[in-house]
């Protein structure tokens, strides 16, 4: 058993079609640990969802893999069979749930033929049906949600209910690594809050092991992850402990991040605090060189245009990709 | 302080079918009033009707009952184009309110059309480039291209600058934040609070983001199931609720300083 659930070596994706070569992953290195919530957090268009897409292992027809290592609980998904891949590694060893994955729930079936569904597909011959529904009852109820549902419609279920009931589907094989993205982005407060729950309880029955989730609110990441990376311009910027994120960020990058949320707080009135970053997402046909902050960072050195920062360990803990802090 | 909007007992029932008649009370009994130079914010989740409102306060739908008084007159009574001149609204989508086919000054142009005499093309000219140097945007930069060129906090902003060339009253935003990222958010709501402060605009803010309605707004409405259950100065609906359910509201919001307990 390897002690990291997930390794990513210097992993690069490109998407190729008319529109050029967009480099939205481009030597990216990453480790989540055995039990262990990672978050990945970042502005829209910085590669996190592609990067969640590359460790899937069936990454959307324009996005090619190109180079690097992508390792799950051991195994190498570029390199593995296929079909040991689509039958051993999904679904046991790690789970993807994509972006607005409630909406991919056949309109057409209950819940339970939708699970029986995916539980033959998964073991290869038809399992007992008494079987099936029993365990998918019982899993569904680990995530706060009653019994009954399995015999519903999806529309007959609320957002966020859908949204849980994919992540039961997704983690019935009790799979290690659950990769999710933007769980909680269509949800209400209230609801979120619950998903979000659920997620916390799924990790606490032990029914999987690690998380990697995907969220552009940092608010959000702060209450469930234990450490968390920021993206930017398709490299991590920083990874540190969610608390070194929030509270001693490093990275000129994660500071105007920080300074720029929204935050609701509920003991005093703040007006006027909010900093915007000025400038706009690089474009990744042709991002800029070296660091690809610099052109909006009101820190940047000549050696920030010259030559490009290694994602390096400093004294707090954490690691940044930054010329501030060694040189 | 005179009122620029009063909303009076406004009730919005949609009705669907022709023998089996179904209908669902979208806005019940609302009453608010908005003071010149104020961001009130309207803030409610998925389905409490906020949208609702919105539509009815921009004469898109007709409330069922109750009126809208604008500046002292009924809002319905108004010239189309002397009320649109009046009251300007941003949505949610900065990348739909855009033709692709046409440049982006044209969503500026078309402001124009709401004078009958209209202005000469060097005054317009005038007025769109002075606007958004006031806005922070170089005119040079923006104008002249398409809509895929610039990204949504950009679209945003220029949108903003449709209020101001024709000096509107009131602004209605709803969601006009949601679809950005933090980033740019910040800077459009630092935006309409400087216009609130050198323009002297109001702003009604709708938002189901409890966050941003405590950045920006002066008084906040709360809204559940069509009703607005509570309302008063931000400070004192924000730090002090009354009711329950916003309490509720308030504790399911994430905080960056406290972590829920599990």
């Amino acid at each position: 058993m390897a002690e990291h659930l997930l390794e990513i070596e210097d992993l690069k994706g490109y998407y190729r079609g008319i529109f050029g070569v967009i480099r939205a992953v481009d030597g990216v290195s990453l480790v989540v640990d055995s039990g262990e919530v990672m978050g990945l957090a970042g502005e829209s268009g910085c590669g996190k969802s592609t990067l969640a897409q590359l460790c899937s292992g069936s990454p959307n027809p324009l996005l090619h893999y190109e180079s690097g290592k992508i390792l799950v609980d051991g195994y190498d998904i570029y390199k593995t069979d296929p079909e040991v891949f689509r039958t051993e590694v999904k679904a046991r060893h790690m789970s993807y749930i994509p972006q607005a994955s409630m909406d991919s729930l056949n309109p057409v079936k209950r819940i339970r033929d939708f699970i029986m569904d995916v539980m033959t597909e998964r073991s290869g011959e038809r399992p007992s049906k008494q079987e099936i529904f029993k365990m998918a009852g019982d899993h569904l109820e680990e995530l706060g949600l009653e019994r009954w549902i399995i015999d519903r419609y999806p529309h007959e279920l609320s957002g966020g209910m859908k949204q849980r009931v994919v992540i039961g589907i997704s983690t019935l094989c009790h799979p290690k690594l659950l990769m999710i993205d933007e769980p909680t982005s269509a949800l209400d407060v209230t609801t979120q809050k619950l998903v979000i729950k659920s997620l916390a309880d799924l990790k606490k029955t032990e029914i999987i092991e690690s998380m990697l989730f995907i969220s552009h609110d940092i608010t959000v990441l702060g209450q469930l992850c234990d450490r968390c990376a920021v993206m930017y311009g398709g490299k991590i910027v920083e990874v540190g402990s969610m608390d070194n994120i929030l509270e001693n960020s490093l990275h000129p990058y994660t500071q105007a991040l920080i300074s720029s949320v929204v935050s609701y707080n509920p003991k005093r009135m703040g007006k006027g605090g909010l900093k915007s970053i000025p400038g706009a997402p690089p474009d990744l046909r042709d991002p800029p060189p070296a660091c690809r902050f610099h052109p909006r960072c009101e820190y940047a050195m000549d050696i920030c245009k010259t030559d490009e920062p290694p994602l390096k360990a400093v004294k707090n803990g954490s690691e940044v990709a930054c010329w501030l802090y060694y040189r | 302080m005179e009122k620029i909007l009063q909303c009076e007992n406004l009730t919005k029932i949609y009705t669907s079918g022709l023998i089996r008649t179904k209908s669902v009370v979208a806005v019940k009994n609302v009453t608010f009033d908005m003071e010149k130079g104020e961001i009130v914010a309207l803030v409610g989740q998925s389905g409490s009707g906020k949208t609702t409102v919105a539509k009815m306060i921009l004469r898109l739908i007709e409330p069922t009952s109750g009126q809208i008084i604008f500046n002292g007159e009924n809002a319905f009574s108004y010239d189309k184009c002397e009320y649109y001149r009046r009251i300007q609204a941003i949505v949610q989508d900065p990348y739909s309110a855009y033709n692709p086919f046409y440049k982006v000054d044209r969503v500026l142009e078309e402001v124009f059309t709401l004078y009958k005499n209209g202005f000469s093309p060097e005054k317009r000219r005038e007025i769109i480039h002075s606007t958004l140097m006031r806005i922070g945007i170089n005119p040079e930069e923006i104008l002249g291209r398409y809509p895929h060129q610039l990204s949504g906090g950009q679209l945003q902003r220029f949108l903003i600058a449709r209020p101001l060339m024709i000096k509107s009253e009131l602004v209605v935003a709803d969601e006009a934040t949601s679809m950005l990222d933090a980033s740019t958010r910040a800077g459009i709501l630092n935006l309409l609070l400087s216009l609130k402060e050198k323009e002297k605009i109001s702003v009604l803010f709708i938002t189901h983001d409890i966050a941003q309605a405590q950045y920006i707004s002066d008084r906040a409405l709360i809204m559940q199931n069509g009703e607005v259950i509570e309302q008063g100065p931000s400070e004192r609906v924000f730090l002090h609720p009354e009711q329950s359910y916003t309490r509720e509201l308030f504790d399911s919001v994430p905080q960056l300083q406290k972590k829920w307990e599990f």
